[in-house]
């Protein structure tokens, strides 16, 4: 028997996650778990209902990122229908995905990561929070939060969650960008582009003196997974999968998203509630794989817009290969910042982006649909069976945070065996820990307790199984 | 035809014979709830939403179905009927599985409306949890037990405006449930001719034109009320 630390974050609202660490006999750290509370139930729910709810239904999945799955979902409707959407509904679709990339992960940098990197990690947790952003750095607080605000903007100019529950639907989406519309996403992104410029050069700042964390922040080899375009570029809501290695090959290329199933096979582990997917040629748990800003920029070859390509340029030098350290997740999050803006400055001037033709209509075509879209935390399967009639039979959800689950385990582990010793729960332990998982933007309550600190409690339990420690945070 | 003189709410009023207590405060600009009314087929006192309170007779009287009478003091409000109302929504809340977040009615359901304005806020009943499927054999329309109140509305107009009779209820107490034909899916309705009035009178999300969205489902009554303007008074008016 080895000894076994518990950390254990109670979240506010959907139950709560906990991590535990596994050391060996010598009292070395050998293995960590990562348990998140995930919604099986959810699926088992849905059956029954008709396909064309899902997007309503699935966005209710979590508050957190209601509009990934309302896409997902929309799209693995099209697949059931076997419909091709008009041009200007994927486009529109599109621009909303990049609205969400650009909110989450503002979010993900401003609010909840760079407190820790910023004001440093020892900082008291009451002061290491975006207020406290905002007292060292008032401007760079604010740019962060109306950062934020434009991609929330987005999602409600073409959403307006008031009249529109459910925006992106099977076949399509339900309303048009009017021109007013278009005119105050343009107006933001002169300011949107400057944040993000201030924000790029204050990480690549950060990186000179943060060389330890990006050597035991979840610096190992894995797979990467993320949706590419046919010419290699970063993609987000269409394209094919690719898995490359840590060497920066390509093992798996131009998979149909709708044949993911024979590439990803998905474990399920009595220790934890999350489905644990793999790359199915590899087996578990060598198939090991990440997802999300990191894994999409490893996959791909360009951004397709050239200030990200520029930054993308030196990201691919901080790797032999593949950028395999998980606290580049940052990095990666912010160059993916400037490409959605680039991207929806592109959208700005598409003379279809006004089209209201953008509705798709058929019956049931396919008895089996995937939606895949890459989510801000990584791809996102939606795997819908129907019966003739359209009512669901089976709904199969593969999520960033499932995905990237081993991987989150390897990294608490790595930054654990650099401060557990002895029996001693280190107040730095949690607080690096907390930040390995951050790393990922995992989409829990916990992880977006913006206002202060993950809540945590951390068991240190001996050979025989006994506690020998116990510490509870927040 | 005769007028009778009433007081609603304290108004006097004069309505014709034969009318109902309902249609003299509609008249009267007087608003009572109601649910499984709908202008232009007759009614049958279903919901028990238009409860009122008539001087003299102990019972509460639905306003659908109670003609109008010399003499008559209607009260439209009281404690008593505030509390009658709410414990009939609650029950049919509790009977079925509503869910308005994900529902193709959410903001254009009767129900949910009369839920807000009757003040709602939780059901003291425990919820049955039926497990009702949904029919979404006919190409153009689907059926969803679980939001269905069994107003009959669409029993009504299926019988009374189309005429073809297609739907009916079948079952009793919790078990009754509104069938196409002999009880056989929808799709595979002899009878049905895809008019779609049944959707146009539903008053819940329980009938949907197939394919709806959450929220989507805003129904057309205007388009009943045509119908039978029509057909009853030779007269092609759209109503506004
Ligand atoms: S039918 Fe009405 S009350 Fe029932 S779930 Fe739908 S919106 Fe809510
Ligand atoms: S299906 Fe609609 S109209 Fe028919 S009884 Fe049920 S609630 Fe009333
Ligand atoms: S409206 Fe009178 S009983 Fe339903």
């Amino acid at each position: 028997m080895s000894k076994r630390i518990v950390i254990d974050p109670v979240t506010r609202i959907e139950g709560h996650a906990k991590i535990s660490i596994f050391l060996d006999d010598a009292g070395n750290v050998s293995d960590a778990e990562f348990h998140v509370v995930e919604f099986r139930g959810f699926e088992k729910f849905c059956e029954g209902r008709p396909f064309s709810e899902m997007p309503g239904i699935t966005q209710r999945i979590c508050g957190i990122c209601p509009v990934s799955h309302t896409l997902a979902s929309a799209k693995a409707g099209d697949a059931l229908m076997a419909v091709n959407i008009p041009p200007a509904a994927d486009k529109l679709r599109r621009l909303m995905n990049l609205g969400q990339m650009v909110q989450s992960h503002a979010l993900s940098f401003f609010h909840l990561s760079a407190p820790d990197f910023l004001l440093g990690w020892d900082t008291p947790p009451a002061q290491r929070n975006v207020f406290g952003i905002i007292a060292a750095n008032k401007e760079l607080a604010r740019a962060g939060i109306r950062l934020r605000q434009f991609g929330q903007e987005i999602i409600e100019i073409l959403g307006d969650r008031k009249i529109h529950p459910s925006w992106a639907v099977p076949g399509g989406v339900r309303s048009p960008l009017t021109v007013e519309g278009r005119e105050r996403i343009r107006l933001w992104l002169p300011e949107a582009f400057a944040t993000t410029d201030v924000a790029l050069d204050l990480f690549k700042k950060t990186l000179e003196t943060h060389q330890r964390e990006v050597q035991i922040f979840g610096n190992f080899p894995s797979l990467f997974l993320g949706l590419v375009a046919e010419d290699g570029t970063w993609e987000h809501h269409g394209g094919k999968l690719r898995f490359t290695d840590s060497s920066g090959s390509i093992i798996a290329d131009q998979v149909d998203p709708q044949k993911y199933f024979e590439v990803i096979g998905e474990s399920v582990q009595t220790s934890s509630y999350l489905k644990s997917p793999y790359y199915l040629p590899l087996g578990f748990p060598a198939g090991i794989y990440r997802v999300g800003p990191l894994a999409r920029l490893n996959v791909c070859k360009r951004m397709g817009v050239p200030k990200a390509d520029a930054e993308l340029k030196s990201f691919k030098k901080l790797g032999r290969g593949a950028v395999t350290s998980s606290f580049l997740y940052h990095y990666a999050r912010l160059i993916e910042i400037l490409a959605s803006l680039e991207y929806i400055e592109r959208y700005m001037d598409d003379p279809e982006i006004l089209s209201d033709y953008l509705r798709a209509d058929a019956g049931i075509n396919n008895l089996r649909g995937v939606g895949v879209s890459e989510a801000p935390r990584g791809t996102l399967f939606h795997d819908y069976t129907v019966d003739r009639n359209g009512l669901l039979q089976k709904v199969n959800l593969i999520v960033a945070t499932g995905q990237n689950n081993l991987a989150m385990n390897q990294t608490v582990a790595q930054i654990a065996r650099h401060y557990v010793r002895g029996n001693e729960i280190p107040e730095p332990l949690l607080n690096r820990v907390e930040h390995g998982i951050r790393c990922y933007d995992p989409c829990l309550s916990c992880s977006t307790h913006a206002v202060g600190q993950m809540p945590l409690q951390v068991r240190l339990i001996g050979a025989d199984g006994s506690i020998l420690n116990e510490v509870t945070r927040g | 035809m005769a007028a009778k003189t009433l007081s609603i709410d304290g108004k006097p009023i004069t309505a014709e014979e034969g009318a109902t207590v309902l249609q003299a405060a509609q008249e009267a600009g007087i608003k009572i709830p109601t649910l499984c009314h709908l202008d232009g087929i007759y009614d049958v006192g279903a919901c028990r939403l238009c409860l009122v309170e008539v001087a003299g007779v102990p019972k509460l009287l639905p306003a659908c179905t109670t003609k109008v009478a010399e003499g008559m003091e209607v009260k439209t409000t009281s404690e008593r009927l505030r509390k009658y109302r709410r414990m009939t929504l609650e029950l049919l809340f509790a009977e079925r599985n509503h869910v308005c977040s994900s529902c193709v009615a959410n903001g254009h359901c009767e129900l949910q409306t009369l839920g807000y304005s009757l003040g709602m806020d939780h059901v003291r009943y425990d919820y049955l949890f039926p497990k009702w499927a949904v029919d979404t054999t006919h190409r153009l329309f689907g059926m969803d037990h679980n939001r269905c109140i069994l107003c009959t509305r669409c029993v009504r107009v299926c019988w009374h405006i189309e005429g073809a009779g297609t739907k009916n209820v079948s079952g009793r107490g919790t078990k009754s449930h509104i069938i196409t034909d002999l009880n056989q899916p929808w799709g595979e309705s002899d009878s049905c001719t895809q008019c779609g009035k049944c959707v146009q009178a539903c008053p819940t999300g329980a009938l949907f034109h197939k394919g709806s969205t959450v929220g989507e489902m805003e129904r057309d009554r205007g388009k009943l009320e045509f119908i039978v303007t029509a057909r009853e008074k030779q007269q092609w008016i759209a109503a506004d």
